[in-house]
Formats: structure tokens, C-alpha cells, sequence
């Protein structure tokens, strides 16, 4: 049993919490996103594509950080393509980076407090909210210790726990199980199931498995564009026997790519 | 203010057989809320058996609070240091104190040379305040960059912050080689709301570079070759420098929707 939050009873204003229509962006003069639809609702997408298929880029812009170049991005109802006020969408956002810059004076504690600071969360609900997240990451113990003495997993983990800690209604994780242990990875995806109840939640990975655990829906983009958009099912049933790959999910992600390939060659 | 129930009806209302009407039972209910006496008249009627109960309740909470690390203490100081500096300030502010000392040091011994701390005060705070918002010298740029908090306030902020320790640094150095005051920081605000007016529309690297490459061309070095101090650090000149620092930091002020994201540029 589950409480019901507010959030799931309250009707929502705009169809979609993510909705890119023709989107480009640039990352340095290359257009690593070229030409993308996509649109995303409550749950947990897994985001998957081979190096350099533009998944950082899409984050990066998703996240508001990079403007994009050229078509549509709205996020939960809000316009952030042009020079429009980004506050209020921001508030609703948690975006942990694929390369995660710190702090490494601050311990976890205040790394989170300050983060929820600049989300503009309420003075009064922030010490709570900061404990909570960092009890959800399994990072409690750690809590006063300084940023520069974790290792790379707790440091992964102090990551995850600074995007959830406004329980925020786009969830963006660029490579969030790198570095996390098989046990940690489990517990990640309990993490992932809960957060995408309500929210949604859009996991960038290279681990097929991951997506097929932990994701109610899954996204493969190549070269800029969105290939696929489907159930984990649906993706395993796309693979045949002569497709790369050692599990039904991986065949079907490899089934998918080559064809978009042949496709792309002709 | 609500009457005391009468003893006899808290009696019927902690006797469970005694059969209180359910009207009655709400009101002594409310009452009793807000009234520390009757909850201790309550208290003393209750049966024995459940005053155990209660006892041993409260010594098994307090054991289980005493086994628990104690709540995390409010760190007030260290959380508003956060908000108005950051720590890759130091070195640019401690660079910045040490070379107006120098300059201080060297009017002292050649009290012919034009003041060396007017001609710097302009240029003082810019390193600084370059730093403040930039993508190279913030580790967590990335991070800050989407939350709500990033934009012009949080420049606002840092350069205050900057200001905090570079403006005192300036007072000391003028007083202690008896120079104008006014001349000494009228140019320094007048320079730091320059950079961030210009930053909107260059970047604030940029501006600040610019301004000081200006600034060190046009009048430091001709100053230093002919051994004069220049038309506009003359006396009387204050009037002008405020008036110039008033719209500089109006012109910053019209940039307020700008800096809503951390540009390449920065």
C-alpha cells in the first residue's frame, strides 16, 4: 500500500511533460540533436543509442542548460526554445549530469541543502527534504563526510540524491549506474520504480538491462533522431536469433539499430 | 475560551464503560487540545494498567532516540557562505588583496609616481567577478546552470560577494597612502556594473577581459610612462565617476533577464 500523493490527483495542464517537435541542438558546431520528436509522460524511460548518438546533448537541452538550435521543447506546459523566464519550469526539474562537477569542500549534507536552495524550495521544508533524499540513496552515514573523500559510487549516489530532492516532475539521468556495484544498481532501479510513479523519468544508459528492469518505456535514438519509442516488451520482440547480443532486449536494441542503418544507407 | 469540563464528565470520558454521549465526548475531546490542566486530570484518572503502558512506551522512545545520532546542528554561517561566494573565488580574491597591497607598498616608497592604487581600483574587482559566472573555473556549473536560482540574481550575489572583501581591501590601501576615497571606489563599482552590463551582451569573460585590457592601455600605461596622474582620477572628478557608477548599474540592471543560461561564452 501507497499513499496517493497530490500530484497524481491534481489534473495536469499540458498533454505531455516532455514534448521536443523537430528539435535541434548544437553541442560546440556540431548539431548532435538533429531533427528529434519526442514525447514523454509519467513513468520511467530508458534513453538508449550508441556513442555519439546525441543522448548527453538531448539531456543537456532537456535540462535547460543549452538552448536549443532550432524546432520545439516544451516541458511540463512550458515553452524553454526561446528567451522566456525558465524559473518556473526549472523548480520542476532534477538533472544529474553525465560528467558531475562538485564542490569538494562541501559535505553531502550541504551539497544537497545548497542544491535545494538554488531549486528554490521552501527555507522551511529543505532539511527534511535533503535528509530524505539522501536516506533514499542509501548515503545516510556519509552524510557529513566531505564530497572529495567519497568514492566514485557514493559520489554517483550524492548525484541522484541532489535531483530528487524537490521531488521534481522531469526527472533527467544522464548515465546514472556508472560506477554503482550490482547490489547498488537494484536498489537504484526500486529507486527509479518509485520516483516514476509520478514523475517522469528519462535514464540515459548504455546497459540494456537496466532499461529492461527498471523502465516502463524505452527510447532509442542514432545520429540525432529518435529510431524507436515502445515497451521493453515490444523491444524484446524485435530482436531474431541472428542478431548481436546475449538477452532477447539486447537483440532486439541491435535489430533495431541495423535496420534504422540499412534504412539510413540506401 | 472554552469553559473546564467538570471533573465527573473527564471522569466518564476516560472510563470506558461509563458510556459519555458522543457530543459530549468531542467537545471535552477539543477541549482538552488545548488545555494542559484537564489532559493532567485525565492523566490521574486513568486506570493503572494503562498508565504502565504509557510508561513503558515513553522509556522504549527514548531509548530508541538516545541509540540514534543526534539531528544534524544548523550550520547557519557556513550555508550563507554558500549562497554569496563560492570557493574558486579564493585565490582570484586573495591575488586581487595581495596586489593592491603591492601597489600600496610601492606609493609608500615612490610617493612621485600617480597613486598605483587609484590607477588599479578600477580593474580590482574584474578577475573576481569573472569568475563568478563561469563555465571553466565552476566544477558544478552544469548543475547550477538548471536550477532556478542560476541567472542574473545568483551573479548579483557573487559579485556582491566579491566586492565584500575587494571594496575594504581598496578603503584600506587609500587611506593608508591618502588618497581620494571616492576616486578609489567609485571607479571600482563603476567598472564591476560595466562588466556585468556588458557580460549580457558578450559574456562576462569577455567584458571583463575587455574592460581591463581598456582600462590598463588607455590609462595605466600612459600614467606609468609619463609620470602623471590622468585627466579623469584628477580631484573633482568624483562627481562625474558617481554619476557614470548610477547608470552603469542601471544599464546592469536592465540585463536582469538575461544570464538565464550559462553560455559558452562565460
Amino acid at each position: 500500500m501507497r499513499t496517493v500523493s497530490a500530484a497524481e490527483t491534481a489534473p495536469t495542464t499540458y498533454p505531455w511533460a516532455v514534448h521536443a517537435q523537430g528539435l535541434r541542438v548544437r553541442a560546440g558546431r556540431h548539431v548532435a540533436v538533429d531533427g528529434l520528436d519526442l514525447a514523454l509522460n509519467t513513468g520511467v524511460h530508458g534513453l538508449l543509442g550508441p556513442n555519439g548518438a546525441g543522448k548527453t546533448t538531448l539531456m543537456r537541452a532537456l535540462a535547460t542548460v543549452l538552448k536549443p538550435a532550432g524546432g520545439q521543447l516544451s516541458l511540463l506546459g512550458e515553452q524553454v526554445d526561446g528567451r522566456g523566464d525558465l524559473r518556473l519550469v526549472r523548480r520542476g526539474l532534477g538533472y544529474l549530469p553525465q560528467q558531475f562537477g562538485f564542490y569538494p569542500r562541501f559535505t553531502v549534507r550541504e551539497f544537497v541543502e545548497y542544491m535545494a536552495w538554488l531549486k528554490e524550495m521552501p527555507k522551511t521544508v529543505v532539511p527534511g527534504a535533503t535528509q530524505r533524499a539522501i536516506e533514499r540513496v542509501g548515503l545516510a552515514g556519509k552524510a557529513d563526510a566531505r564530497m572529495k573523500t567519497l568514492s566514485g559510487g557514493m559520489l554517483r549516489r550524492a548525484g541522484i540524491a541532489q535531483a530528487i530532492v524537490n521531488d521534481p516532475a522531469v526527472l533527467l539521468l544522464d548515465e546514472p549506474t556508472v560506477g554503482l556495484d550490482p547490489e547498488q544498481r537494484l536498489d537504484f532501479r526500486e529507486l527509479l520504480r518509485d520516483v516514476g510513479v509520478d514523475s517522469c523519468v528519462l535514464v540515459s544508459t548504455h546497459l540494456v538491462e537496466d532499461v529492461v528492469a527498471a523502465c516502463s518505456d524505452v527510447v532509442i535514438m542514432n545520429e540525432g533522431r529518435t529510431v524507436y519509442q515502445g515497451t521493453p516488451a515490444d523491444l524484446m520482440a524485435q530482436g531474431g536469433d541472428g542478431d548481436a547480443g546475449d538477452s532477447p532486449a539486447e537483440r532486439g536494441y541491435s535489430a533495431l539499430l541495423r535496420r534504422h542503418r540499412a534504412v539510413g544507407n540506401r | 475560551m472554552t469553559t473546564h469540563p467538570s471533573p465527573a464528565v473527564i471522569a466518564r470520558y476516560t472510563d470506558r464503560e461509563a458510556g459519555l454521549d458522543e457530543v459530549t465526548a468531542w467537545s471535552v475531546e477539543v477541549h482538552l487540545e488545548d488545555c494542559a490542566d484537564c489532559r493532567a486530570l485525565v492523566a490521574d484518572s486513568t486506570a493503572d494498567d494503562s498508565r504502565d503502558l504509557l510508561a513503558r512506551v515513553a522509556a522504549a522512545l527514548d531509548d530508541d532516540i538516545a541509540a540514534q545520532p543526534a539531528p544534524a546542528p544548523r550550520r547557519r554561517w557556513t550555508a550563507a557562505r554558500h549562497r554569496w561566494t563560492v570557493w574558486q573565488l579564493t585565490p582570484w580574491l586573495i591575488m586581487t588583496v595581495a596586489v593592491l597591497a603591492c601597489a600600496a607598498g610601492l606609493q609608500a616608497i615612490k610617493p612621485s609616481m600617480p597613486s598605483l592604487v587609484m590607477l588599479l581600483a578600477p580593474v580590482a574587482p574584474l578577475p573576481a567577478v569573472a569568475v563568478a559566472w563561469s563555465r571553466r573555473h565552476d566544477p558544478a556549473w552544469e548543475l547550477i546552470a538548471g536550477t532556478a536560482a542560476a541567472g542574473f540574481t545568483m551573479l548579483l550575489r557573487r559579485t556582491a560577494g566579491v566586492l565584500a572583501v575587494v571594496v575594504p581591501a581598496l578603503a584600506v590601501a587609500s587611506s593608508r597612502t591618502g588618497v581620494s576615497l571616492a576616486l578609489t571606489l567609485l571607479p571600482c563599482l563603476a567598472f564591476a556594473a560595466a562588466t556585468i552590463a556588458l557580460g549580457a551582451l558578450v559574456g562576462v569573460r569577455r567584458a571583463a577581459i575587455g574592460l581591463g585590457v581598456t582600462w590598463t592601455a588607455a590609462v595605466i600605461a600612459p600614467a606609468l610612462v609619463t609620470t602623471e596622474l590622468p585627466v579623469m582620477l584628477q580631484p573633482g572628478t568624483s562627481p562625474a565617476w558617481a554619476l557614470l557608477t548610477l547608470a552603469l548599474a542601471a544599464a546592469a540592471a536592465a540585463q536582469s533577464t538575461s544570464f538565464r543560461r550559462l553560455t559558452s561564452h562565460n
